[in-house]
């Protein structure tokens, strides 16, 4: 029987696991050791539903309701100094939980200090854009749509940022395949040639360690020069090679070992 | 006969024509100071910019995607990939997102190691830029010394990885390898001509009059618009924020040397220029002090933790049980802790960080590279308009964008 591959995420596994094996994970701490954070978190906490609030690798984890996300950025820009927004981005929990899961990296310079901002929408719900909060997100917010598929609802240009505009698919999905799917492989003949000139051209090759053998078009070919298209499924045709340097090149003269320099100090 | 294709469309019934005075121009990608691949779409009235548009993705080659997809060990070279011209300083970045993921402490000498690659390419990078904006700008001189200059650097990064421009030169939990013989002495020659070599440059250009059309009061960004763009690095600083990550989050030895963090509240791009020059004296101060630390540490390169990292040659070579560890993490690669971790590092252009969510296996569940050109780039849509055609070249000069880590 086939092994049983899953179709929700389609990224590299590992090939050797562990039934009894228990992840270690990176310690947590409670958000009262630290005085600064303690003082934000209560800012939050005064106005919203705070799910989660803990202090991970020296920055505090605040998870949050999705519908309070532009508020809580407000509140932490206009009244605890968080002044700048290094950092937002969606991660696919798609498979498990069916959610993405959203985070705002914010740093306040006074306070030296970087707290993350989580929240947790469905699949087909869109986000409230901060992009009026922050300029950066204009940019993030668009590529997260780009990569995730994620709408952010009252963004000024929810445009694709990074793929071209007319792309099918959402290339950080753990769905999508590193290599690309069906589409992909097929956008640049349908656009430049058209869907008529598939059978022609072929799908793109999108593996590029992909080496074939019998390829003579190509610069990457393993095996013996043969002239330029020949089919050699066969076997190689025995080709005479003529270098022109056998009979000498005019003007080139052969190098001489004996009367060159050797330079061992550059002068720095 | 027009040969029409879908990329070379047959455009004898498209109108150019327009009611008002509006010209929609073209910049890049194939401009030669659009910095490889950046296309922007500017609306000019006469000579003056009125709305632009950059549009990026020419070099997005799906870094995040791949990461998900590679052992964590196998990442290190794709990350040279990013900002090509200080690639130590990415591979770093990573290393030590990894290294606080996992709550490692890296040897002594491995740091000063580190802290002398990451301020070589800070200056390589530095120079780079000098040398590309100036000759943007015109200043051709000034390019080939700026350039002779970066030579020696590259020249001594490649004594010591046998890499000029993508080194991989540092590891998650230390370095390859120690320093050759000749290194400290290259070096120390090398910085004792930094402040002349820096004050030809100044000569050349701090008083010249075309260098001062294009650089004051030209691409003016206020304290707001750098914060709300989340700029970083000296386009920070230039806008008078003084942030440096070095001194305000130190890591590695950077609490151990006094160094300035040069700043002006100008914010034009004669500010950012005077800053890059004060920043390498700054980094040549670093490296001499770095490489007094030098003497005196024990030989220890990684770090010893043998369910994350390698053992040590010479264990692997003799004792069975670190070979076989050995064998395990380059098949099947380290297994992190499950959690997440956002590690800012002050890389030449600005704050590099990488945020890395760990879910216990061998890949990363996601990782996202956080590259200081990204809105570095985007400030251009605010920043362009009003400006002219001119200045376009000088202002995308010193927001100092590599395209390698805008599209990753």
């Amino acid at each position: 029987m086939r092994a049983y591959t899953p179709k929700d995420n389609v990224q590299a596994k590992s090939y050797y696991t562990d039934r009894f094996w228990v992840a270690p994970q990176v310690a947590k701490s409670q958000v009262s050791d630290d005085a600064v954070f303690t003082a934000d978190l209560a800012a939050i906490k005064a106005k919203f539903d705070v799910l989660d609030a803990y202090v991970q690798v020296e920055q505090m984890v605040v998870v949050i309701n999705a519908a309070d996300n532009y508020a809580v950025l407000e509140l932490l820009k206009n009244e605890c100094e968080y002044t700048q927004l290094s950092e937002m981005s969606a991660i696919d929990w798609l498979a498990t939980e069916g959610k993405f899961e959203i985070f705002y990296q914010m740093l306040s310079m006074t306070k030296r200090k970087r707290v993350r901002i989580k929240c947790k929408i469905d699949e087909n719900e869109a986000i409230q854009s901060v992009e009026k909060l922050f300029r950066s997100a204009d940019w993030s917010e668009r590529e997260m749509y780009d990569m995730f598929g994620v709408v952010v609802n009252n963004h000024p240009f929810m445009k694709r940022i990074l793929m071209p505009d007319d792309w099918e698919g959402f290339p950080l999905r753990k769905t999508y395949p590193l290599q690309g799917d069906e589409f992909a492989a097929w956008y640049e003949v349908d656009k430049i040639f058209g869907k008529e000139a598939r059978e022609i051209i072929g799908p793109e090759n999108r593996d590029p360690a992909r080496i074939d053998r019998y390829d003579t078009q190509r610069f990457s070919r393993l095996g013996h020069e043969v002239p330029f298209g020949t089919d050699i499924s066969q076997g190689e045709p025995d080709t005479p090679l003529v270098y022109q340097e056998q009979e000498g090149v005019f003007m080139v003269e052969k190098f001489d070992a004996e009367k060159s320099v050797v330079i061992s100090d550059r002068q720095r | 006969m027009q040969q029409s294709n879908r990329l070379r469309p047959f455009f004898e019934n498209i109108s150019f024509d327009r009611e008002d005075n509006e010209l929609v121009l073209n910049f890049g990608p194939q401009h030669p100071s659009a910095h490889g691949q950046l296309r922007l779409m500017l609306h000019l009235q006469q000579e003056q910019i009125t709305k632009a548009h950059p549009d990026i993705g020419y070099l997005h080659r799906g870094m995040e995607k791949m990461a998900e997809n590679m052992i964590y060990n196998e990442f290190m070279p794709t990350t040279d990939r990013m900002d090509y011209i200080a690639s130590s300083s990415n591979n770093y970045g990573f290393a030590l997102a990894v290294e606080k993921l996992i709550g490692l402490d890296v040897p002594r000498r491995a740091k000063v190691i580190r802290m002398l690659l990451l301020e070589v390419n800070r200056l390589m990078s530095h120079l780079f830029w000098l040398a590309t904006t100036a000759l943007d700008i015109g200043a051709m001189t000034v390019f080939l010394y700026a350039f002779r200059e970066r030579e020696y650097l590259m020249d001594l990064v490649e004594d010591y990885c046998g890499a000029r421009l993508t080194h991989a030169a540092i590891r998650i939990g230390g370095v390859p390898l120690d320093l050759p013989d000749n290194f400290m002495t290259d070096l120390r020659k090398f910085l004792d001509k930094v402040p002349e070599n820096i004050k030809d440059y100044e000569d050349l250009l701090d008083k010249n009059r075309v260098w001062l059309m294009r650089m004051e009061n030209v691409g003016v960004i206020s304290k707001e618009m750098a914060l709300s763009w989340g700029c970083s690095g000296v386009m920070l600083r230039a806008s008078g924020v003084q942030w440096d990550i070095r001194k305000e989050e130190p890591y590695e030895l950077y609490d151990e040397v006094e160094f300035n963090v040069p700043v002006s509240d100008k914010g034009d791009n004669y500010a950012r220029y005077k800053l890059y020059m004060a920043e390498m004296r700054e980094s040549a101060k670093i490296l001499y002090q770095v490489a007094d630390m030098y003497e005196g540490t024990s030989t220890e390169l990684m770090a010893h933790a043998p369910q994350y990292i390698s053992a040590p040659k010479l264990e692997i070579m003799t004792q069975n049980y670190a070979l076989m560890q050995h064998f395990v993490l380059v098949t099947q690669g380290m297994r992190p802790p499950v959690g997440e971790v956002y590690i800012p590092t002050e890389s030449p252009k600005g704050e590099l960080g990488y945020y890395i969510n760990s879910q216990g296996g061998p890949y990363p569940y996601r990782l996202k590279l956080r590259a200081p050109s990204f809105w570095h780039t985007g400030i251009l849509t605010d920043l362009l308009p009003g400006h002219y055609i001119p200045d376009v070249v000088s202002i995308i000069g010193t927001t100092n964008i590599v395209f390698g880590e805008v599209d990753r």
